[in-house]
């Protein structure tokens, strides 16, 4: 690599040639601001329009400034980040985004979180020279997400995550000049769109343009409410992400603080969706080797790969993008889904309860699960499975509101029949974990041996596709594995032209899995977040006695007490669902 | 025999029509009215000297010419055929007389080089552009000069980009070239945007095989075999000759495959822009052609290394392609040999706005400001005072009477704090006010801006409320202060060149006439009486009769006085909406 | 229309036109054609060049003046839109302005008839690349 020489604010570096200013500044601990610019470093993740110019630096010889974020070093240049004119320019720019933003800030969903707020607060901003019209939009509630435009400042990150990520590709620039801003095509709502509710554009939206709707107030109604036994299941994302809100460090494990804050805040049981991720498992692995074993029989009507199903976005998706592959992916519905499912009818039997009078909370590191839980098909009588979908960071405003000392909780159990769960299940929030669990049980149900090593390492990591290939006993199983929604899109577009051999995929709609989902503790463009998050699952799962579904003994009961077998009648009823053809084409009104 | 009499604005203001009145009485005095017809023509471009009077068929071209100096035209020319001497005009570099009009090229300022078959040749007939020199660039570029020689003599020419930014094209085209890919394209840039700027539709309407012509070449000196115009939606007249052109062209096999049996290939194909200024910048055109949003991405890549689709491609202008097939044809040094020694050639200027000859020039750089609006634009209407002229459209800025002597090159309009941009030249006079001509330009580039950056999206939009705020009479001294730091902010910052030269039309409003600026914030006045908000209308107590002619006429009953008595408007309810004055027989209303 | 193969196969297409543009130009033989270019850019066409060219054409046919009428590209006077020039066999292309259908009865009347100027004429004020 060739080496060059550059002057910054007075220090002499040697930096690869193609380094930006702004990344050569770092090394020589020189941070300058930005606020457009968002890095995920070890998934590839970049976005850096150089629309915000807050990150401008003067370089000698230069008629204008220059974005630090996008404008290499060139041999001998010589770099101020802070001269006058630099920090002139830079606030001036800056007080010209806050004059067109509302200074709602205390009562903004983002407030502490506002990568805008904090930056204002870093460069001292104390008055507004340039006051004016500020542009104001329709706002636009949709079962997940919440735009609130006007807070918009046109960073494009939701719009990168969108289209180039996520290949959805509602959000787009619309409008122009003063008025140009962020929306769908023809500035429709999002649920007259395409939009998958997977919540990415949330996660790296830096002010309150983008949030999730808000369910904390319905959640402590319901609590307040004696004639509902309410109940709560954890999804396995949440566990170690939570911690974060409370200044714990990435990574922190928090399973039984968070059990203990759910008791706390006042549900009658407080259970794990990990169980029922065991239970998916249970479906799932015993579609997968009907349709293999059909397949080896030579059934030509089988259709392979099959394709989990747990992830709400990625569901959505299919059904608007690939209407003609509705067939393929596993019919087993979300383990937030199965969970509601079994709690409404098991439980609510053996508790002698009205399925009316049980309410079900699910603590969801994801937005589309509010959507899903919403979807007609999850409802009996109009009465949903799930009754309302918490994210992460809700939940953690939930359990400051109720003045509960987090850091001092002592750890404690879920309640059981349906909080104990395998290490199998846990997995399910990390990229992998899901045909990792499935590839355990299959396994074993398949060849009839016992595994002497449950850790698929080549499952595992942050690489947006994986192949891997998995001996089942002599007879070489092809798994394939895509996180974020255009690694999807590349293997379905592989099946549909033939070229794909795997016999099962797992996809996630969010990049890293559901440790980085929309509803996580957001991670303001720090990856090192997610892979930590990543490796707190494995670490529970390592610890776990049980680490496949299929030897949960609750799991077990539930199919000899209420369920019968795997794919049997009771269950296809309740733990299966089927999937709509949405590519509606857009119609303009 | 005829004589013809200058008609211009500039000559009958130094009494051309009493010359014409006295030519035709003394002649009818002679009996000659058959023999002799005297007519007015129009403006001959050399006010100067004027007023003019031309005797036809000798080309006798008399300058200066007096009413007094009638009697001795008719007597001493016209009846016995003797010029007189006196009212020749001279040669200033020679001394000599000039008799003959036919030898007085040089008094004429325009040379038409991109605009040289404008107006002469039926653009919808190749054959007569082939008869024109047409085609014969590309032919001997293709059998006659390797594509490093063109490139060369491109250079050598100094020809710049005609758009705006003024780089130097052989030198875009060596780059494009010297870029390696599989793939390269030509763009002509037909993206014309500025207000008043209306050249490079003049030049597709007129002569649209010439930039057909200049393409292909450029084509064959970067090793592409793409064309793409990329034309306003707006320009159906262009689109369709044009059309008809690269039609024709591929009729004649002057694009396809294998042109003039060269092994040369290259073919058109057009794009439309929706109208977007912005779309003018490479970047946005490339993206809107694409058919990605039409805004501006951060240069480097430039285009000839990364354009279209991610190939190198080169952009160019309609009238820098226009000049290509003459400098081909006449060789670099004729090119060179014209205009000023960092701007060779010529430049096409829409003259428009309080000037006599509204239209399209085309004159060689290093002309001045004077020539160009007291001579071929035949000075200001009306008689009215020169203030300024604005260039370069919304991205420049305004020159003013200290700058009438400027030669007119790149530098020099950068330097005096504007820009050639891509050739309109708004004449301003003592009527205008420049605070809202400010105003004006911004209300464009705030409606054009493409919202991508913060300081372009919010940044003018902010420069725009402050000017209308001055222009309402509630600017302060702060205000002004803001103007000028947000100026300078927004050029500093702005991530494509419509947000770098937005403000300048502020900026250099400030620059030349800050006392304007005082006048609406400290003495709530606009001098030129041009903001409404700022008007006061007064009635005279001297010349009211009371008649309540204006009381009752007025919408928002601010006028009040007793019958027979004086009359007064409330400044405070008044809307200037200016019915008393209309309505006030004894001019006793006024404004102040 | 064939195609043009090489670069004397051009020349030669140039030649022919040329002749002919001479002639149309600056033709000495009065037996010519009256020549008429209307400047047809959007301009002139917004102006009224179109109703000008046609009342042309079909005036110039009634009175058995054998003329050849074509467009032409903007002349680059816009402050006298229409514009047309004129070229009578023998004599100067004139460029008339502000050429509505009444003063094209003039021009027809006065000065192609009859050699006689009329109102409108507007000097050319620029050199062209052949004079230079």
């Amino acid at each position: 690599m060739e080496m060059i020489k550059v002057t910054i604010d007075n220090k002499v570096i040697e930096v690869e040639k193609g380094t930006t200013i702004l990344d050569a500044a770092h090394t020589v601990g020189i941070n300058i601001p930005t606020l457009c610019y968002l890095h995920l470093h070890d998934l590839n993740i970049t976005n850096k329009p150089a629309g915000c110019r807050v990150c401008v630096v003067e370089v000698k010889g230069r008629r204008n400034l220059a974005p630090a974020c996008v404008t290499e070093c060139t041999p001998g240049m010589e770099v101020s980040t802070h001269n006058i004119r630099v920090l002139n320019s830079r606030k001036t720019v800056l007080e010209l985004i806050l004059s067109d933003h509302p200074t709602d800030c205390l009562i903004c969903p983002k407030s502490g979180s506002c990568d805008l707020q904090s930056l204002a607060q870093e460069m001292g901003i104390r008055q507004i020279r340039y006051e004016g019209e500020q542009s104001t939009y329709r706002e636009d509630t949709s079962p997940a997400i919440i735009r609130d435009v006007d807070k918009c400042i046109m960073c494009r990150r939701c719009e990168m995550m969108c289209n180039d990520v996520q290949t959805v590709g509602v959000l787009s620039a619309v409008n122009r000049g003063f008025m140009a801003v962020v929306a769908p095509a023809f500035e429709r709502n999002l649920d007259h769109s395409e939009c998958t509710y997977c919540g990415q554009c949330v996660a790296v939206c830096p002010t309150g343009a983008l949030t999730e709707v808000d369910h904390t107030n319905n959640v402590i109604r319901t609590l307040a409410d004696p004639s509902k036994t309410v109940i709560v299941q954890t999804a396995p994302a949440v566990r170690a992400a939570l911690g974060e809100e409370f200044g714990m460090e990435a990574g922190t494990l928090v399973t039984g603080k968070m059990a203990a804050a759910l008791r706390r805040l006042g549900f009658d049981y407080v259970f794990d969706t990990d169980f029922a991720a065991d239970l998916t498992i249970m479906e799932e692995g015993t579609e997968l080797l009907d349709r293999i074993t059909r397949h080896l029989k030579g059934d030509t009507t089988v259709k392979l790969p099959i394709l989990t199903s747990c992830c709400p976005g990625w569901v959505s998706f299919f059904e608007h993008q690939f209407p003609d592959m509705l067939d393929i992916p596993s019919t087993a519905r979300s383990p937030q889904q199965m969970f509601g499912s079994i709690a409404k009818t098991y439980f609510a039997e053996k508790l002698g309860i009205k399925r009316e009078n049980m309410v079900v909370v699910s603590i969801m590191p994801c937005l589309a699960k509010k959507y899903e839980c919403s979807r007609n098909e999850f409802k009996v009588d109009g009465n949903p499975d799930v009754d309302f979908a918490v994210s992460t960071r809700e939940l953690a405003h939930l359990i400051k509101q109720a003045n509960i000392n987090f850091l001092e909780l002592p750890d404690e159990d879920f309640d059981r029949p349906l909080g104990d769960s395998t290490g199998a299940a846990v997995i399910f929030g990390a990229t992998g974990g899901v045909i990792e669990a499935a590839t355990r049980t299959a396994y074993e149900v398949f060849t009839g041996k016992k595994l002497d090593k449950v850790d698929f390492e080549q499952l595992r990591g942050m690489e947006w596709i994986r192949r891997a290939e998995v001996d089942f006993d002599g007879f070489p199983i092809k798994i394939g594995i895509a996180h974020g929604l255009g690694n999807a899109r590349k293997l379905l577009e592989e099946i549909r032209d033939g070229k794909a051999d795997f016999h099962a995929i797992e996809i996630m709609a969010c990049p890293g899995g559901c440790i980085g989902g929309g509803g996580q503790p957001l991670h303001h463009g720090d990856s090192s977040i997610l892979k930590a998050r990543t490796a707190a699952l494995y670490r529970e799962d390592a610890g776990k006695a049980i680490r496949k579904s299929h030897e949960n003994p609750f799991i077990q009961k539930l199919y000899e007490d209420f369920l019968g077998k795997p794919c049997g009648h009771k269950s296809h009823h309740l733990l299966h669902t089927h999937y709509f053809d949405k590519s509606n084409p857009v119609e303009i009104e | 025999m005829h004589l013809l009499v200058c008609g211009g604005t500039g000559c009958r203001a130094s009494e051309s029509e009493t010359i014409f009145h006295d030519l035709k009485t003394t002649i009818a005095s002679k009996g000659l009215e058959n023999e002799v017809q005297v007519i007015t023509t129009g403006c001959f471009g050399f006010c100067e000297k004027g007023p003019i009077v031309k005797v036809m068929p000798d080309n006798t071209f008399y300058t200066r010419v007096t009413p007094a100096d009638v009697t001795e035209i008719i007597e001493e020319h016209v009846i016995k055929g003797r010029k007189v001497t006196r009212l020749l005009y001279i040669n200033p570099e020679t001394q000599e007389s000039v008799s003959d009009s036919k030898h007085m090229g040089f008094y004429r300022k325009q040379i038409r080089i991109a605009l040289r078959n404008c107006g002469f040749i039926d653009p919808e007939n190749i054959d007569e552009y082939i008869g024109r020199d047409g085609y014969q660039a590309l032919g001997k570029c293709l059998t006659e000069m390797t594509p490093e020689q063109v490139i060369e003599m491109m250079k050598k020419s100094g020809l710049r980009g005609r758009g705006g930014g003024g780089f130097p094209a052989g030198l875009k085209w060596e780059i494009t070239r010297a870029s390696m890919a599989d793939q390269k394209y030509v763009v002509c840039n037909a993206d014309e945007g500025d207000p008043g700027a209306f050249m490079d539709r003049s030049i597709l309407e007129g002569d649209p095989h010439s930039v057909i012509e200049a393409m292909a070449i450029c084509g064959y000196c970067i090793d592409g075999s793409k064309g793409l115009v990329y034309i306003r939606a707006e320009y159906p007249l262009a689109i369709d000759r044009l059309k008809t052109a690269i039609g024709q062209a591929r009729e004649y096999g002057l694009l396809g495959d294998n042109i003039l049996g060269t092994g040369f290939s290259f073919d058109i194909e057009l794009r439309y822009g929706a109208g977007a200024f912005v779309c003018g910048e490479e970047t946005a055109l490339i993206h809107s052609m694409e058919g990605l949003r039409g805004e501006p991405t951060v240069k480097p890549p430039f285009p000839s290394v990364s354009g279209y689709l991610g190939k190198p491609t080169n952009v160019n202008n309609v009238e820098t392609f226009a000049n290509v097939p003459v400098i081909i044809n006449r060789g670099a040094e004729w090119f060179s040999s014209i205009g000023t020694e960092k701007s060779r050639g010529t430049k096409v200027f829409a003259l428009a706005g309080k000037i006599n000859n509204v239209g399209l020039i085309e004159v060689p750089m290093g002309i001045s400001l004077r020539e160009v609006i007291f001579e071929i634009g035949g000075g200001i209407k009306d008689g009215k005072k020169f203030k300024a002229v604005q260039t370069g459209g919304p991205s420049g800025g305004c020159l003013t009477a200290k700058h009438l002597d400027t030669p007119i090159d790149y530098d020099n309009l950068i330097a005096a704090g504007s820009m050639m941009g891509s050739g309109g030249m708004i004449v301003l006079d003592e009527d205008d006010c420049m605070v809202s001509i400010a105003k004006f330009y911004l209300d464009f580039t705030v409606e054009e801006s493409c919202g991508k950056c913060a300081p372009c999206r919010i940044g003018n939009k902010r420069l725009i409320e402050i000017l209308e705020k001055i222009c309402k009479g509630n600017g302060t001294m702060e205000d002004l202060d803001n103007l000028r730091n947000l100026g300078q902010v927004i050029k500093d910052t702005s991530l494509c060149g419509l947000g770098q030269t937005s403000p300048n039309p502020v900026l250099s409003t400030m620059d030349n006439f800050y006392h304007e600026y005082l006048a609406h914030v400290v003495d709530k006045k606009c001098p030129s009486g041009q903001c409404k908000a700022l008007l006061r209308y007064i009635i005279d107590a001297e010349n009211c009769v009371g008649c309540t002619a204006c009381a009752r006429i007025c919408p928002v009953n601010a006028i009040s006085g007793e019958r027979k008595g004086v009359h007064i408007v409330d400044q405070a309810v008044c809307i200037k909406c200016g019915a008393c004055l209309e309505k006030c027989k004894f001019n006793a209303v006024f404004i102040k | 229309m064939a195609t043009i193969n090489s670069l004397d196969d051009l020349r030669k297409i140039k030649a022919g036109v040329q002749a002919r543009m001479t002639l149309r130009e600056h033709s000495n033989t009065p037996d010519q054609l009256v020549q008429i270019k209307v400047a047809m850019a959007t301009c002139g066409i917004a102006s009224g060049a179109k109703t000008v060219m046609d009342f042309l054409i079909t005036e110039l046919d009634k009175r058995n003046i054998e003329a050849a009428v074509t467009q032409t590209g903007c002349m680059g006077y816009c402050y006298a839109e229409p514009t047309i020039e004129v070229t009578v066999p023998g004599k100067e292309p004139l460029v008339f302005g502000c050429v509505d259908t009444k003063r094209a009865d003039l021009i027809i009347e006065k000065y192609i008839k009859n050699g006689e100027l009329v109102e409108g004429i507007i000097p050319v004020n620029y050199e062209s690349i052949d004079e230079k």
